[in-house]
This record gives structure tokens, C-alpha cells and sequence, in this order.
């Protein structure tokens, strides 16, 4: 049984259709990754999944169980977590202050209840060290590090609370190469932990070599679900394009040969 | 700051000279720490100065006006100025609007409603006759007694003070609550996006910052004895001057509560300071411009170093 599975959702925006008809699975140890290009209905896709927005239509199940979120914190407690592309922590706090953001541990009753600064300074460094992610001091405050390290330190943060589902959005777009590989290794290291991750990106290139399956989204619709096996990177390229329009572009773009 | 008064006025350094620049810093300095708060939770309160007036006035028209005792006085302005608070907060949360144009509005009617109110129930534009309420003796003694300390007697305010600096310091610091602070006045919505609850955290700042008011009003009320119907406009800016010069970042997210009751001490100091040189006290904004103005500067050194990222 699949961990999550989208059954023909759609959102509409007062007139506007943003998504119609997806359809898509996330098994637990998989990636699962969705492609689009700008406009594509991808952040809707995200909203719906991470309990921003409900769907209008078709239904979402989790564990088998029909599930729908009205508040992101509903998701995070059924195990759905997301790791979001600029808004994943707060530049000016602690590495350790940003991990427990929203979940901070507590010592004392009544007016004595305190956030346990010893503890969540402690298993901040565990916790990221176990995902092999090397920070100096985690006081220091989370704009000092590299956009790499803070989607790694947000990764890390959502499988130490018990993500049975990750979705990351555009982990990688706003990275360099060899940064965006250090991500992809770290998706790959919760992939391997047993969560299903939902991957949204743009980039074939970074989708294909860690992803299981492949949604493809083109202005709000479906254009097919591939596993691994059923689809090549160029293929996943062109159709991301819009397939045909991207043949006519190349096409257009031609040398006339006289 | 305090060397230099203290170096060139005898009077300055004396035990006496210090509780007398304490005095200003003490009800200033709780207004800063609770308006510290609510910057680093990202929003601005320019409410805050007339307010302690309103809650004054509360307490005067209540106690002498309806001839009540004085303690369900300051209830009924403890509860206006919840009401307020939780009105400012309520709007800035609801509209999204800046709370710098919310809670000018909100000046603006309360500065309005002390003069008209006041007017219409003294026919004058002072309520006075505080201390004939039955009930005085005690709200004085916890208002506006005074410790004799070495011979010399210091402001209870004072020491009201430091405790709300230290309570603050430790709800910033040590609690939940702080941590929501902290991230609602850096991002907003990534707070949002991990579970904290930003809407209700930046309305319960705003009602702190009310409450702060309400307890300088009535300390106002209850030293004074009478209350002007301008009282507390134009502090606004001094509160948040003070806590700008104690290191909160005007966008928010950075900043602590010592920092603002330092802030509020210079400010103390500066203005008893300048008088005890002989110098014209109309140098005292100059003073307090430049320091202001200083203080912004380290500030934005700081909001560099953390946000000089590594990409």
C-alpha cells in the first residue's frame, strides 16, 4: 500500500483551474519526484499536500486513509512535512532555536514550563551529526551558513520529528552544482531511512538520478506518472519542456539553410 | 555614558543623583522592554505613549468621577487596555496592513477620545483627586512607595522595573513563547510554516505591550495624583528610541529585553545628566538624535553578519 496517493485532485482559484486531474503515488523508501515548469501547478500541488490549501476536488489518502488538512500543523502531525525553498528557517536565530522552531521541548510545570535549551542545543548537534551533516557550533545563526547547508539542517529537522513524508520544494534551484549535490545526498539519506520524499523541482537533472517516479505537471494537468524504468532523462527533459512545443522551439531556433 | 556625567557632577554620582535619573529610566524602561517585545515580534506600537495616558485617565475618572474604589479602577483600565491591545493585534493580524499605520490610527482616536472624555467628565483637562479614593493607601504602596536604600529613597518603579526586565529577558530566552517571538519578527511565515502560531503570538505581544502601558499609567495615576489629558503623547517614539539604542532591529527578529532597559538608562542618565552640568537642556535631543542614529548603525553590522550568506 502506497503511503500517500493523490486521486484525481484539482484546486481551482476563483475561475482559474491550477490543477485538475493529478494523480500520483509516494511509497515509503521512494522518491517521488514532480516536474514542472514555471506555472505548472507544482507550489499548488504543495499547498494541497502540506495542508496550506484544501482540494477542491478528487481525494488525497494517507495509509489508505482519506485524509484532507486544514492547517499546515494538521499535516505535520499526520507525518507530512515540508521543507520549503527560501522560507525553510529564520536567518537571524540559532541553528538550534530554528531546529525546534514550533516543537520546542520543555522542562517544569505550570508558570515554570521552560523551553530545554541544554537538550535542544544537544540533540540539534545529534541529530545533525547522524544525518553526517558537520556543523561548527550550532549557535551560531542560521544566515551564516551556505543555502546548501540550511536546506540540509531543514532535511534533517523534518526526519528527527518523524516525517513519514518529506516534500521538498526546489531544494536545489538556487544552488550551484556541487551544493546541489550535497542535497541531493541528503535526500537521498532520508530516502534510505524509510521516508517517502516528494521532490519538486524544475531540473530533470537533479530529479532522475534520485528519483523512483516521476509526475510530470504542464499548466495545472497531468502529463503522465513514470516509474524509473519507463521513462529516459531526455525523454523526462523534452516532455518537461511541453514536448511538442519544445520541438517547435527547436524548430524555430534553426539555422535557415539556404 | 555614566562615567562621563559622573566624572564632571558630584550631584550626578551621588546616591541621591542616581535615584533621581533612575526615575525616569524606571517607567520609561518598562514601556521599552515590553515595546522591545513586540519589535522583535516584527511589529511597532506608536499606541503605546497615549495610552499610559488613557489608562491613567481611566483610573482618575473611574476612582474620582464615579466615586470608586480605587483597585476596581485600575481593573476596569487593566481591562481597557487589553481590550486596546488585543484590538491593535487583532487588525494588524487580520488586515496584514503595517502596524505602523494600524496603531497610529489607534493614537490618533485614543489621543481624541483622552481629551474629549476627559473634558466631558471634568469639564477641565486634568482629573484630579486621586489619592481621596478609598483604597489609595495600598494601590500607593505598590505603585509608587518609595525603598529607602542608604539613606536614600529610591522609586518602587525601579525595582518594578528590573523585575519586568528580568521576567521578559527569561520569557525570550527560555520559553516557547520567546522562541515564537524571535521567529513571527523574523519570517513570518516560514514561523508560520513549522506550526508556530503567529497570529495569536503577535497579538498576545500587543497585549503585553498594553499591559505595560497600564501598569505606567497607574503608577502615573497614583503618584501623580492628577492626570492631564495629554499625558504619554509623544513617548511613543522615546520607547521605541530606547530600544533601537538597546539593539532591536526596526525589521525585526533581533533584539533582547536588557538591551532596551539600557537603552531606557542612557536615555535616564542623558536627560538628568545634561541639567547637572548646567548645560541647556535643549541640547538633550541633539544627544539623544545622535545616539539613535548610532545605534542604528551597529545595528545594521549585525543584521549583515547574520545574513551574510554563503551561497
Amino acid at each position: 500500500m502506497p503511503l500517500l496517493e493523490l486521486r484525481d485532485v484539482g484546486k481551482d482559484y476563483g475561475s482559474v483551474i491550477a490543477l485538475d486531474g493529478i494523480t500520483s503515488t509516494v511509497r515509503a523508501g521512494e522518491v517521488t519526484c514532480v516536474l514542472g515548469d514555471n506555472g505548472a501547478g507544482k507550489s499548488t500541488l504543495i499547498k494541497i499536500l502540506s495542508g496550506v490549501h484544501r482540494a477542491d476536488r478528487g481525494e488525497m489518502l494517507l495509509d489508505g486513509q482519506v485524509v484532507s488538512f486544514g492547517a499546515p500543523r494538521e499535516a505535520l502531525d499526520a507525518g507530512i512535512a515540508t521543507v520549503y525553498q527560501d522560507l525553510a528557517m529564520i536567518p537571524l536565530m540559532a541553528i538550534w532555536r530554528n531546529f525546534f522552531l514550533g516543537a520546542e521541548p520543555t522542562r517544569g510545570r505550570g508558570p515554570f514550563r521552560r523551553f530545554d535549551a541544554a537538550q535542544a542545543r544537544e540533540t540539534t548537534r545529534l541529530a545533525l551529526q547522524e544525518m553526517g551533516i558537520d556543523i561548527r557550533d550550532p549557535d551560531q545563526p542560521v544566515g551564516t551558513l551556505s543555502g546548501g547547508e540550511r536546506q540540509s539542517v531543514a532535511i534533517a529537522r523534518a526526519v528527527h520529528f518523524g516525517a513519514r513524508v518529506l516534500i521538498l520544494d526546489e531544494p536545489t534551484s538556487a544552488l550551484g552544482v556541487k551544493q546541489a549535490g550535497v542535497v541531493l545526498r541528503y535526500v537521498a539519506q532520508a530516502r534510505d531511512r524509510g521516508v517517502g520524499v516528494v521532490l519538486i523541482t524544475h531540473n530533470p537533472h537533479h530529479a532522475y538520478p534520485v528519483g523512483d517516479r516521476f509526475l510530470l505537471l504542464n499548466r495545472g494537468r497531468s502529463l503522465g506518472s513514470f516509474a524509473k524504468g519507463e521513462v529516459d532523462r531526455d525523454e523526462l527533459t523534452r516532455l518537461m519542456a511541453g514536448g511538442a512545443e519544445l520541438d517547435q522551439l527547436a524548430h524555430e531556433l534553426e539555422r535557415p539553410t539556404s | 555614558m555614566f562615567a562621563f556625567f559622573a566624572v564632571q557632577s558630584e550631584v550626578f554620582r551621588s546616591p541621591r543623583g542616581i535615584a533621581n535619573w533612575l526615575d525616569p529610566a524606571s517607567t520609561l524602561g518598562i514601556m521599552a522592554v515590553a515595546v522591545a517585545l513586540l519589535m522583535i515580534g516584527g511589529h511597532f506600537d506608536l499606541s503605546a505613549g497615549v495610552m499610559t495616558g488613557t489608562t491613567a485617565l481611566t483610573v482618575g475618572i473611574v476612582a474620582v468621577e464615579f466615586g470608586q474604589n480605587i483597585w476596581v479602577a485600575i481593573g476596569v483600565s487593566l481591562a481597557l487596555a487589553l481590550a486596546i491591545g488585543f484590538f491593535n493585534g487583532w487588525l494588524v493580524t487580520r488586515t496584514g496592513l503595517p502596524s505602523f499605520i494600524i496603531t497610529l490610527g489607534t493614537f490618533l482616536m485614543l489621543q481624541g477620545l483622552n481629551l474629549g472624555l476627559t473634558k466631558f467628565f471634568t469639564d477641565t483637562v486634568t482629573v484630579g483627586g486621586i489619592d481621596d479614593a478609598p483604597g489609595y493607601a495600598a494601590a500607593e504602596w505598590l505603585f509608587a512607595s518609595r525603598l529607602s536604600i542608604a539613606g536614600t529613597e529610591f522609586r518602587v518603579a525601579i525595582l518594578w522595573w528590573v523585575l519586568f526586565t528580568v521576567l521578559a529577558t527569561w520569557v525570550l530566552l527560555r520559553t516557547r513563547f520567546g522562541n515564537w517571538v524571535f521567529a513571527t519578527g523574523g519570517d513570518e511565515v516560514a514561523a508560520r510554516n513549522v506550526g508556530v502560531p503567529a497570529r495569536r503570538t503577535t497579538i498576545t505581544l500587543f497585549m503585553t505591550t498594553a499591559t505595560a502601558a497600564w501598569f505606567v499609567g497607574v503608577t502615573l495615576a497614583v503618584r501623580l495624583t492628577s492626570v492631564q489629558a495629554n499625558t504619554g503623547i509623544g513617548q511613543e517614539l522615546i520607547f521605541i528610541v530606547a530600544a533601537v539604542i538597546g539593539g532591536c532591529l526596526l525589521t525585526g527578529g533581533f533584539g533582547s529585553a536588557i538591551g532596551a532597559s539600557l537603552g531606557a538608562l542612557i536615555f535616564g542618565m542623558t536627560q538628568l545628566g545634561i541639567p547637572y552640568l548646567r548645560w541647556d537642556a535643549d541640547w538633550f535631543y541633539f544627544f539623544l538624535g545622535a545616539m539613535l542614529l548610532l545605534a542604528v548603525l551597529a545595528n545594521r553590522l549585525v543584521r549583515r553578519y547574520a545574513e551574510a550568506a554563503r551561497r
